[in-house]
């Protein structure tokens, strides 16, 4: 039995919202379609985390925000994370899903490249945001899917050209307050032989009502195509997170890199899921979490061959204290024909209290013969003649476990591929640990 | 300035309820070596530990304080901060922290804000340090200890005693795994920490060590306390004739404790 959860958006609203912001006629039918679909499939259900009482449908749809187009107009924390206004080179702002600052450099729009908001793409790439839109993660996979394609109110759309290097990262901050329901979208093309470097941050301002948040990102990397993605989700702990990424590594050689800081302090269900077809093409994953308070966080990370010769990579460590809970799933999935395939991965959970709860379960499901793979999980304690040792020197008992915690998470962290990222987790884990 | 004095009387330390020290007593200045020899299975490297504080020893009863100070009062971090060191014969690993991080960390814990050591000085002092010990530089960012071989763990506890310049050291079995150029090399940096202001326990089987630093005095654990005292001459009749001269003037059958 089910009970039945209704989100309080209704065809009407939906239908004069689409209007409103002049979407062409296909994404008004689609949201229209997915939202009949989200009345009646089932929530996704990760393994070992039940989530049929989260919320995910009490918010509401009004982002009582304006939209701004000034540098000094955003918060304190977004320009902290964005650094001063003449060193931004490619960089959205939003806040509630709307536009709060845009700046590109021009070689960008020279370069044929294009980096957007959702809305502006759906006006002026209808072609490009049809053919990709939802592609890569589908309405009908479950609930959370098809509301996010009903509802989706916010993100931006970036699209490389082929044999284009982006060589400046290209940024976007969401920030998110009250109980507005933020459903963000990221789609993000780079075509064969084109490079670029996407960072996101999320971050939450204001009161702490209760609120949903439920994120998309749909990452297609053509051939010989290099993508590092990097995130730093960092949501406050009133807000429930449904966040779904997918890499669609489609063309030969295309490399994938995933540098994922997981830092919300709310309830968390994350599926981080690459997909790789072209052959001899490589998906590296990354992610740090910090459990803290009473959260309770799933992470599952899957990586699936279907091509010869792929490389795939998870990497996972994760800190929990107070009463945080924690799941990290790690899937390595090779398909028949994906020969010469390697898969491996590595899930650690450190927890600091008596209260709190790690899980690591790495999975790896092999359906060819000529293939390599591997797995790594431990979960545990800080070890007490670890402790010993660094309080003989001199260390408090506090700087010590700081010092241990900040090693666990090195491999990880340290090992990211790109540096704005790292230097903010270094920070984020200071703050959250102490 | 006084000199440091660690003074320990009668004490009784237990490891998972079986008795190990058995009434352990010893006075050691600043200025003093004093070597403790013995045996395997006598004792000795538990004496190191509880006075450390070591969480799997428990002090039953007895008494040891630093510098006028109960030691057992003092967390472990306290003991170090007041100028206590343990060269461990078993230091643990700690992955994902450098080596320069964690002692530059060290060097600052009883530091005030704005009295920090700074890289600058840190740098100089390490590479001098690291000179005297024939390190080499890659030690310094290999994460704290992880995949050292046995001869590298002592000099790192070594290169770590003389970065942080404490004023009594307890040296737990640093001789043990390393060959005799490695012996005279830890030894050199020992020496050169020889002043009034320093006071140092060596605990060692053999008396191999004690040929490069020259204790002041010697003295014998056999059975969970100290069963003979001398000076330097003692460590080489031992080395000479073995402990078993001891064990009969003192009617002594079983030397070891704690064993089943």
């Amino acid at each position: 039995m089910t009970t039945e959860v209704t989100f309080p958006v209704q065809q009407q609203e939906l239908q004069s919202f689409s209007k409103d912001r002049r979407e062409p006629q296909w994404f008004t039918d689609q949201r229209l379609k997915a939202l009949d679909q989200a009345e009646h499939l089932e929530l996704p259900n990760p393994d070992k985390t039940k989530i049929t009482k989260w919320n995910f449908t009490s918010f509401t749809f009004d982002p009582e925000t304006e939209a701004t187009a000034s540098y000094n107009e955003l918060s304190d924390a977004v320009r902290t994370l964005v650094g001063e206004e003449n060193k931004v080179e490619n960089l959205i702002t939003q806040k509630n899903g709307i536009t709060t600052y845009a700046a590109a450099k021009a070689e960008l729009k020279d370069k044929g490249v294009i980096f957007t908001d959702i809305q502006t793409a759906l006006e002026e790439h209808s072609d490009l945001m049809e053919k990709y839109f939802m592609q890569a993660v589908t309405a009908d996979e479950n609930k959370l899917t098809a509301a996010h394609a009903a509802m989706v109110n916010g993100g931006v759309f970036i699209y490389v050209p082929a044999g284009v290097k982006v060589e400046a990262p290209l940024q976007a901050v969401y920030a998110h307050e009250g109980n507005f329901g933020l459903f963000n979208h990221v789609l993000m093309i780079v075509e064969d032989q084109a490079e670029a470097t996407y960072i996101e941050n999320y971050l939450s301002e204001g009161s702490g009502d209760q609120a949903t948040v439920n994120i998309v990102a749909e990452v297609v990397l053509g051939r010989e195509a290099k993508v590092n993605f990097g995130s730093v989700d960092n949501f406050a702990d009133s807000v429930t997170t449904y966040v779904n990424r997918r890499g669609q590594v489609n063309g030969e050689d295309a490399e994938l890199y995933w540098s994922l800081g997981m830092m919300n302090d709310g309830n968390t269900v994350s599926d981080n899921t690459t997909y790789l077809h072209g052959q001899g093409s490589h998906a590296d994953t990354k992610s740090v979490s910090i459990g803290r308070g009473s959260q309770v966080q799933n992470f599952t990370t899957n990586v699936i061959h279907f091509g010869k010769d792929t490389d795939g990579q998870i990497l996972k460590h994760g800190v929990m204290r107070d009463r945080a809970t924690s799941i990290f799933n790690g899937i390595s999935k090779i398909e028949k024909g994906a020969t010469k395939a390697n898969g491996e991965q590595t899930e650690r959970v450190l927890m600091l209290s008596e209260r709190a709860r790690g899980d690591a379960n790495p999975i790896l499901l092999i359906d060819e013969d000529d293939v390599t793979a591997g797995h790594a999980a431990s979960v545990g304690r800080i070890d007490p003649l670890q402790m010993f040792y660094l309080m003989s020197r001199g260390l408090s008992r506090l700087e010590s476990e700081r010092l241990i915690i900040h090693g666990f998470l090195e491999p990880v962290v340290g090992a990211l591929a790109i540096d704005s990222v790292k230097e903010q987790l270094y920070d984020l884990i200071e703050r959250k640990v102490y | 300035m006084t000199k440091p004095s660690l003074n320990v009387k009668d004490l009784h330390v237990s490891i998972e309820d079986k008795e190990i020290l058995k009434g352990f007593g010893i006075d050691v200045k600043g200025g003093e070596i004093h070597a403790i020899m013995g045996p395997n299975g006598t004792g000795k490297s538990t004496l190191a530990s509880a006075l450390m504080g070591h969480p799997n020893y428990e002090v039953t009863s007895g008494e040891a304080t630093f510098n006028g100070d109960d030691l057992f009062e003092m967390e472990v971090d306290e003991r170090a901060r007041a100028g206590l060191f343990l060269a461990m014969q078993y230091p643990s690993e700690v992955s994902g922290v450098t080596n320069a991080d964690f002692i530059r960390s060290a060097m600052n814990a009883d530091r005030e804000e704005g009295d920090q050591v700074s890289l600058m000085q840190f740098i100089r002092k390490i590479d001098e340090k690291m000179g005297t010990l024939e390190i080499d530089q890659s030690f310094q960012h290999r994460y704290l200890n992880e995949g050292f071989s046995g001869g590298e763990k002592k000099r790192n506890e070594i290169l770590q005693l003389l970065m942080l310049e404490p004023k009594m050291a307890i040296l737990d079995e640093i001789d043990s795994g390393l060959d005799i150029d490695a012996l005279k090399v830890v030894a050199k940096g020992i020496n050169q920490l020889r002043t009034d202001d320093f006071g140092c326990m060596i605990i060692t089987h053999y008396q191999r060590l004690l040929n490069y630093i020259e204790p002041d005095y010697v003295h014998v654990m056999m059975q969970g306390r100290i069963v003979k005292s001398g000076g330097p001459e003692l460590a080489q009749k031992l080395e000479e004739q073995g402990y078993d001269w001891i064990k009969e003037e003192l009617g002594i059958e079983d030397e070891t404790v704690g064993q089943e």
